[in-house]
Parts: structure tokens; sequence; C-alpha cells
């Protein structure tokens, strides 16, 4: 026993027991973070989710503004609220990074994906794969005596349907694009 | 006017623009032409090191002491990874400083070349920011963008790297003015509104306290000026950090001593029992805040930090205010005053009584032995025949680490070189070295433990070729002795490759290396001892044989919040549960 009365062995936790304070409650938001087109950008990006252990559900980047050399990362990202304003802070410390914008807080957006899936197969569900697509509005974009490409948009959820529906009808690969995401309305 | 020049040339250029007049570094083949430079020109000092990470340390040194960035110059390939380190040290305890790294030719990156490594991609996660430079053209506004990342908001480390052929390839050179600077622009200025309610806050609390930290430190003097006005006009007590040492004088009326998991008794229960928590440029980190769920149950808090991702990071803060602090404080003040200085003098009356009984534990006590010398008693001498002079105090890491923060007092900013964040061994030596280059005549003292103080003793050879009269107070007590602390604590006195067998002779080790060492195992020498390494006019190697199985007290037990203090006199065995024992 010391002068403060501690119990020998009343120690439960350890210093680095770090989350207690704060919501586990999950959320899933999208961030588009506006930078400068230069070598190791996306890396400084990614380096970060996978330095600090962050989730990168989605991410998707490409040149915007040629003359201007910048480019668009639109990151699908899952964590407690406190993480997730982590995340914001820690993209707008990076040097090259001159925008984060918040999708899912700052109004309505409009998200959409495109998605490529090979369906191969014949007779009925051939015909049939033919038909669900009809009714999601894909594509026919390569055609073969035993298969199909289906190209489609939509949001995430609509691209996942898609796919499970095609799926026992003979879905042999995926290519997704992940998110690209725009603020709904005049600003 | 822009004129045109080497690569290599342009580099000493732009240094020179930057104001930088000493440089550590250690040649190799990839900055061989910038080397050439540098032998032809006499305004920049060259600094050679014996090792690249005593480079980066030494440039921390001197960053930290001068309040300028400090730079480094070093080779391709294994040049670059041992300055990792070192950048990964400066990120943690933001430290301004600028490296310049060599490259194999742009043609031949990606080949795996002679000394070849992805210095970018190394050092990205260990950096601010970095750059490799593929364009001659280029190379000039980088190094000035550098400059001003390095040291604008929160500093920090960053890294440039020059591919041989960029530094031989000649282009105009882009002076210091035009460089693009606007793209990183930190907030400086805090939030009004939010000030006035930290006021309000700050004239009712009954139960306040000032938790500061290195943040008021890289602000500059200014800041410490100001939060010395604050404090002393407010009548708060104040404590700090590891990092914050010296931002408030050790002897002025509010100071508390040091917090944390070393920190003192008084300090960490003021932190627990307060009503008004005032964070101005600290970052709750662990080693303070101790278990977070029971940490200042009662507090509201304010957060003043120039870096946003530090806000809400661990601890939930009632009033945020991102800025630099110098100017917050300077708002704060005015808002205060123009409000009427109000402060809630009966309740600051009991708070102040309250804390006095806690002073009177009086944690730092401790018996001097008339037979060994205690490592207590050692600072506390040191500190006795060196507190009136011009003096800076670097450290290695470990027990003599928090036995300098508990019984140096430091009156001034800039005077107290550690390493907080990263927890370097290794760190003190070279960084004395980057001091005493800051301040030729002042009285540098690294006090060391003896592992950490071995892990880059070829340091000496630096300080006996530029006749650096740093002194090297070692307390040895041929252990690593938090270690060997922790394993009496939490693994059963198993003390499993916690100490040093076959340690050098240290004054024969001074000798080789031409300097001057000195012995001193006897308490009755001890001042006399510390005299003779003061008055040496060169650099000493001080072996201050000390207690072996001494334990650092007071202790926040991992896992513990601030009110379970272990104190010197406590029983220590089993005081950290098993879950406790998972973390460091």
């Amino acid at each position: 026993m010391s002068a403060l009365k501690i119990k020998k062995g009343s120690t439960k936790h350890s210093a680095y027991n770090l989350r207690p304070t704060f919501s586990e409650h999950l959320e899933t938001h999208t961030l588009a973070v506006i930078v400068d087109n230069e070598p190791g950008v996306l890396a400084r990006v990614i380096g970060l989710f996978s330095g600090r252990g962050y989730n990168i559900d989605s991410l998707t980047v490409a040149e915007i503004d040629h003359e201007g050399h910048q480019s668009r990362i639109t990151i699908v990202t899952t964590g407690t609220p406190q993480v997730i304003e982590q995340i914001k802070a820690q993209l707008g410390r990076i040097v090259p990074v001159h925008e984060v914008h918040d999708l899912t807080v700052e109004g309505r957006s409009v998200e959409r994906e495109l998605a490529l899936l090979k369906v191969s197969g014949s007779g009925d569900k051939r015909v049939e794969a033919l038909r669900l697509a009809d009714i999601f509005r894909a594509q026919v974009v390569d055609s073969t005596l035993e298969s199909f490409v289906f190209q489609i948009t939509g949001t995430p959820e609509k691209v996942d349907a898609f796919a499970d529906l095609m799926r026992p009808l003979g879905l042999q690969e995926v290519a997704r694009t992940g998110v690209a995401a725009l603020a709904r309305g005049t600003e | 006017m822009s004129k045109a020049m080497t690569g290599a040339k342009m580099v000493v250029q732009a240094l020179r623009d930057q104001g930088v007049d000493t440089v550590f570094g250690y040649p190799g083949g990839a900055v061989l032409p910038i080397y050439d430079e540098i032998f032809q020109q006499n305004d920049i000092r060259h600094i050679l090191v014996r090792h690249e990470q005593g480079a980066v340390h030494a440039a921390e040194g001197y960053a930290r002491a001068t309040g300028k960035p400090g730079v480094c110059l070093v080779t391709s390939g294994p040049g670059a990874t041992n300055a990792v380190t070192g950048l990964t040290d400066a990120l943690m305890d933001s430290i301004p400083i600028v490296v310049l790294t060599g490259q194999v030719p742009t043609f031949m990156i990606g080949s795996d070349a002679f000394q070849e490594a992805d210095t970018v991609g190394i050092t990205r996660p260990c950096t601010k920011h970095n750059w490799l430079v593929k364009e001659t053209e280029k190379l000039s506004a980088t190094i000035h963008e550098a400059f001003h990342v390095a040291t604008a908001g929160r500093p920090g480390p960053v890294l440039v790297d020059i591919p041989k052929d960029v530094q031989f390839a000649s282009a105009d050179y882009q002076p210091r003015n035009a460089a693009k600077t606007q793209r990183y622009q930190p907030q400086v200025k805090g939030d009004m509104e939010m000030i006035t309610k930290l006021v309000e806050a700050i004239e009712t609390a009954k139960r306040p306290v000032f938790y500061t930290g290195g943040g008021v430190i890289n602000s500059g003097p200014a800041a410490s000026q100001l939060l010395r006005e604050l404090v002393d006009a407010t009548g708060f007590p104040i404590t700090s950090t590891l990092m914050g040492l010296g931002a408030y004088p050790a002897s002025g009326r509010g100071w508390l001593g040091m917090l944390g998991m070393h920190g003192l008794y008084e300090a960490n229960l003021a932190m627990h029992g307060c009503d008004l928590m005032i964070n101005v440029g600290a970052r709750f980190d662990d080693r303070i805040t101790g278990r977070l769920d029971a940490f200042s149950p009662n507090s509201r808090k304010a957060h003043i930090d120039i870096d946003p991702s530090s806000i809400n990071k661990v601890v939930r803060t009632d009033f945020p205010i991102i800025g630099d602090v110098g100017h917050v404080l300077e708002d704060v003040l005015k808002v205060w005053k123009a409000r009427g200085r109000k402060v809630n003098r009966e309740g600051l009356q009991r708070w102040w009584a309250e804390i006095e009984e806690w002073k009177k534990v009086d944690c730092l006590k401790y018996k001097p032995s008339g037979k060994t010398i205690r490592p207590q008693h050692a600072m506390a001498r040191l500190e006795a025949l060196t507190k009136d002079r011009d003096r800076y105090i670097c450290t290695e890491v470990g027990q003599h680490q928090m036995w300098a923060a508990q019984y140096l007092g430091f009156e001034d900013p800039n005077r107290w070189m550690t390493s907080g964040g990263l927890g370097t061994m290794g760190y003190g030596f070279p960084a004395s070295i980057g001091v005493q280059m800051g301040h030729p005549d002042a009285l540098v003292i690294n006090v060391a433990g003896e592992a950490s103080w071995l892990m880059n003793m070829q340091e000496l050879g630096t300080a006996v070729q530029f006749r650096l009269p740093v002194k090297q107070f070692i307390l040895n007590n041929e252990r690593l002795g938090m270690v060997r602390q922790w394993q009496e604590l939490l693994h059963g006195e198993r003390y499993s490759h916690s100490w040093s067998e076959a340690l050098p002779d240290f004054v024969k080790l001074a000798e080789a290396f031409g300097c001057k060492g000195i012995i001193c195992k006897d308490p009755a020498d001890l001042d006399d001892a510390i005299m003779e390494m003061i008055e040496h006019d060169g650099p000493v190697v001080f072996d201050c044989l000390v207690e072996k199985h001494e334990n650092c007290f007071p202790m926040i037990p991992s896992g513990e919040p601030h009110n379970k203090m272990l104190l010197g006199e406590a029983s220590t065995k089993d005081a950290i549960g098993a879950k406790g024992a998972v973390m460091v």
C-alpha cells in the first residue's frame, strides 16, 4: 500500500486504452478531396489511411483541371464520428491538399459508380440475364455466343443489387470504378 | 533578377537566402557537387558529423535552441535511411528541420542503382512534406517552399531529394520571394467568439489550471512572454509537459512542475481535480493523460493548438481554439483585460490552499547517500552549480531524462532539448552539438544515461574536431534504467537484457578521442568534479557512477489515472495489473 492507498494489483486498464470516452457508433461518409496533381499525392492520402488505421471503402481519383493541375479524390470511409473528424483534419494537413468536403454532412449529394460485369451462360440463364439488365438499364458492351459484358452505372447499392442477381446466372468477373460524387444544387 | 547557375550552386545560394549559417552533414557520391560548392564559399559553416542520424539530431538541437530551422545535407541511399530516425523524432516533437538528400541521377532512378533508395517513399510518413526535384528549373523554388513548410504552422521536418544530374545541370535561380508559399497557409488567428467563451470560463473558474506544451516554445519567445503575463495576472496554477519546460519559469509563483507519468504529485492532482483546464500548445499525449476514461473527470477543457487535427483527437474539448499560441494568448489577454480582469478570487484561494497541501507531500524528496551517488542528488547538485549560468540542457531518453526534467529548473524557453514524442535514445549528444553551434559561448550539458549515450558516441569526433565544449554528464548505472524499472514493476524482477556488460572506460574513451574524461563515484567528490567539468574549456565526458537500482518516482502506473500516483516511498510491487503490462 502506498501513501495514496492504492490497492495492490488494482489496475485494470492500460495507459494506451485510448477509445473509451467516445461513441463506438460507425458512420459511412463520402469525402471529396481536391489536391494538386503532383507525384506522390495519392500515396500521401493512402499512406495516411493505412498509417493511422482508417478504413477505405472506395477510392476514386482523376485529374479534373489539367491547366490548374488539380485532381479530385473521392473517398468513401467508415468510422466513428470522432475518427471521421480526424480523417478530415488529417487530410487537411497534407500540403498539396486544397479542400476537403464531407459530402455526407454538407447537404445532399449525388453518388454514382460504374461497373462492368462479365456473365457467361446459355439458354434460359442467358435470356434472364439480358432481361434483368434491361430492368437495371445496364448496357451490353460486349457479346459472344456464350457471354455478355454489361455496363451499369448507379449508386453502389444498385450495382451491388445487380451483381447479386447476376451471380446465379453465371457472373464471372466484376470491375468497379468506385464512387464519384458531387453535391447537389448550385453551390 | 534571376540568374543561371548549376543546381549545386543553387542549393548553397538558396540556403544563404534563407539565412542559414550552419549545415550538419556527411558527404557521399550523390551529393558531391553540392559539397564542391560548399568548399568554395565561407558563408555557411558545415559541421561534419560521424553518422547521418547525428546530423539530424544536431539540426534538431540547433533548431530548438535558436528558433531557426536546422539544416542537414546527406547523401542518397544509406545517408537518407540513416536520417529517418531523426526525421521521425522531429515530426513527433514538431521541430523545423530541412534535410537535403542526394539521389542517383534521374535516368537511373528505379534501376536499383548503387546507393539508390526510394527516399521520398521511405520518408513520406516521417516528414511534414517531401519533394523529389527532377528539374533544375524547380530546385531553388522547391527549397524555398521547403523552408516555408518546415516553419509555418505546426513546425516539422521536410526533405528535398536532389538527383545528381539535377545538381550538375544549370537553370535560372528563383529568389526567395518568388517561391510559391500560398498553398500552405495555416490559420494563426483564433476564433474570437470561442476566445470570449474561454475568457468567461476563466472569470468564473474555481479550480483552473494551465496545461502548456511544446507549442508555446515553438510559437516563439513572445508566446512565452504572453503566457507568463496571463498566468501571473490571473494567479492560476500552471503545469507543463516535458516539451514545454521553460515557457513559464520554474521560479514563477504559479509553477507546479512537470505533469504526466513521471510528473509532480501536485501537478497531476491539479490536473485531476481542476474544473477548467486550459491546454496551451500541448496534445493530450498518453504519457500525460494516463487512463483516458478517468482523465480530469470534472473539468471543462480548452485547447489552443495550431494543428486542427490535434483538437478532439484523444480528449473532447469544450473550447477548441485553432490558432498560433502567441496570437491566441494575446487575444485572450486583450479580451480578459477589456472585461475587467475578473477571476474567482475566493475559489482560487481555496484551490491554492488545496494545492499547497499536495506540495507538502514533497514528492521529489530523496535521502542522499554517503556511499553512492543517488541520481537525484547528482541532478540537484548539477542544478545548484549551473543554474546561474547561460545554460542549455539536452538529454537522452530514460530515467535520467525524467530526473533532469524533475530536478533541473528552466527559467527560459529554448533551453531544454529532449526527445519527447519519439523517445529516441542517442538524441542528446548530437543535439548538444547542434545547440553549441547555435550558442558558441553557452554552457551546453547533455544529461545522459550510459546506454543512450553509447548509441551516438561516435559524435565525440565531431565535438573534438569543431572544438565544441559540450559536457556529457552521464548518469552511469550500468543498466538500461527505465527498462529495468519496468521489468521490476511489471515482469517479476526478471531483468532480461537490461544491463550493460563490457561497458567502456569512459575516461579512456574520451581520451582516445582527444578530449577530457572525468569519473566520479563518491558523493563527497561530486561538486568538485562538476566544477572541473564546467571549467574545462573543451568537450568533457563525465562518468558519474550512480546507484544502480534506483527507480524514478513519482510514477503513474500504466492504465491508472492521475490521482493514483506511486510515490518514492510507495510499495511498488504488483502496482500494475496484467492489462496495464501489455503497454509500454
